[in-house]
């Protein structure tokens, strides 16, 4: 069993408002999003569709829309909200601390 | 029969399926024209605003000719009357069932969807199968095998193409399906694309087209005329004309099994009343390499783009002659298609796939 810990993304301020951003981290890639009220979050950085990344789409107020087939997922809870995406994306818990995005990861 | 040896099989349940995943030609990254994140964003902002505007023009100038052909029923005036109500009806039905479908057109997801439902029916596409096709349209965009929407296959059928400008093959086509549906089934191919968490929202509007297909008869048979039936449900035959000669400029005579849009994609210069009509979908290599970049601003999207892409057709009719010249072409050798040179500016095309940091792909050779 992998145990949770907090990893370093990037600058909260290399986010702008409303997008997105692609994190690498071993061989795994998540998207970490500013949503409009300057809120961040972050999920898998692929599209539960198609292995398309997800940090090439466009935020919506919280929602991002996949740039392949414009699927769509609610940001905070990764919930399928458009076909053709049917399946929820998985979320991390993020914290920002002295100007530092970090996601909790397991 | 003998089967010609050379002929592949276009189905997307037969062994050339198998043969594009083999050849990693399925769900594989495309070549896209480097434009700067930010720019990109600017052009895929949404609004309603245009989308509302056109959707009134569309539907006001439905009821508009719709009056005078009503008029004019049982006199000769009706025919050219019918032919506009029809093209009204058929050609803005396909752009918007696009548009809507891709949920790009309206800001707000309600109207994208509202209108989908709509013109889906308009254009007799069942609403959800027709998602899952185009999805996979856009995924494997004219790979021999995978891609359900290629119009004809090499050396081109010329009876479907002549068939489909009363929509007489697909409309048939459709409507078995539709049939189907109705009873809680769905045909093979459909199975390929289509997830099994879909299959009710499937079942149940077929179930809502036959209700309105029944009604529309029984309408008919009520008032002894077909005229009811000439406004609904008739047009999506009488007026596809316009469908098909927009439709078959989009990605004919062009290359299979390439992952480069420019490759296998026409973009073509029409006049503003096309325009209008098509939604901006004339501007096809940049809607299927940007998807998310909404009609109204594909113009603007060609503009940043276009240093990459070969010229554009300068007007339907100049792309109508290519696509014909190369389907005649075709029937003697399938494998012929138009080579269209990039501009000095451009990136070289991309044929197949890019293995990792290889230069290969990248080539102007051709793809087999
Ligand atoms: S790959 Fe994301 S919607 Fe299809």
């Amino acid at each position: 069993m992998s145990i949770a810990q907090w990893v370093e993304a990037c600058a909260a301020e290399e986010i702008e408002v409303e997008d997105v951003i692609r994190f690498d981290y071993g061989d795994r890639t998540f998207a970490i999003y500013r949503t409009e009220n300057s809120k961040y979050y972050a999920s898998d950085g692929y599209c539960t569709h198609e292995p398309v990344h997800l940090a090439d789409g466009l935020v919506m107020g919280d929602v991002i829309e996949c740039p392949k087939h414009n699927g769509r997922f609610d940001i905070p809870t990764g919930a399928a909200k458009r076909r053709p995406v049917c399946i929820a994306l998985k979320t991390y818990p993020v914290k920002i601390e002295e100007g530092k995005v970090l996601i909790q990861i397991d | 029969m003998a089967s010609n040896p050379h002929k592949r099989d276009y189905s997307i349940t037969g062994p050339e399926n198998q043969r594009a995943q083999e050849r990693g030609l399925a769900t594989a990254e495309w070549y896209t024209s480097p434009i700067p994140r930010q720019r990109l964003k600017e052009l895929m902002k949404r609004k309603d605003g245009p989308a509302i505007r056109d959707t009134f023009i569309w539907f006001g100038s439905l009821a508009l000719v719709g009056l005078i052909a009503y008029q004019t029923w049982g006199t000769w005036w009706a025919v050219p009357a019918f032919l506009v109500y029809g093209i009204l009806y058929a050609t803005p039905g396909d752009s918007r069932w696009h548009e809507c479908g891709h949920g790009t057109a309206f800001k707000t997801p309600w109207m994208n969807e509202v209108i989908y439902q709509i013109a889906s029916f308009m254009v007799l596409r069942s609403a959800t199968p027709w998602r899952w096709s185009h999805a996979r349209h856009h995924t494997d965009t004219i790979i021999v095998g995978r891609d359900p929407e290629i119009i004809t296959e090499r050396p081109p059928v010329w009876k479907i193409l002549l068939m489909q400008i009363f929509h007489l093959y697909g409309g048939p086509v459709e409507l078995k399906r539709v049939i189907l549906h109705v009873f809680g089934r769905l045909d093979k191919q459909e199975r390929e694309y289509i997830p099994a968490s879909e299959y009710g929202k499937t079942f149940w509007e077929a179930r809502v087209y036959a209700f309105v297909i029944l009604g529309v008869i029984a309408a008919c048979i009520y008032t002894g005329s077909i005229l009811p039936a000439m406004f609904i449900f008739l047009p999506s035959f009488y007026g596809g004309a316009v469908v098909i000669l927009f439709g078959i400029t989009q990605h004919l005579g062009l290359h299979e099994d390439v992952l480069d849009h420019r490759l296998n994609t026409r973009t073509v210069y029409m006049n503003p009343i096309f325009r209008f009509l098509y939604w901006n979908m004339n501007y096809h290599t940049e809607h299927h390499m940007f998807p998310m970049v909404p009609y109204h601003a594909l113009p603007q999207l060609h503009q940043e783009m276009k240093h990459d892409c070969p010229a554009a057709s300068p007007s339907l009719w100049a792309a109508l002659k290519e696509v014909v010249a190369a389907l005649i072409k075709q029937k003697d050798n399938p494998a012929y298609v138009i080579e269209r040179p990039l501009p000095d500016t451009a990136r070289p095309y991309v044929y197949g796939i890019r293995q990792d940091g290889d230069e290969a792909a990248v080539t102007n050779g051709t793809a087999s």
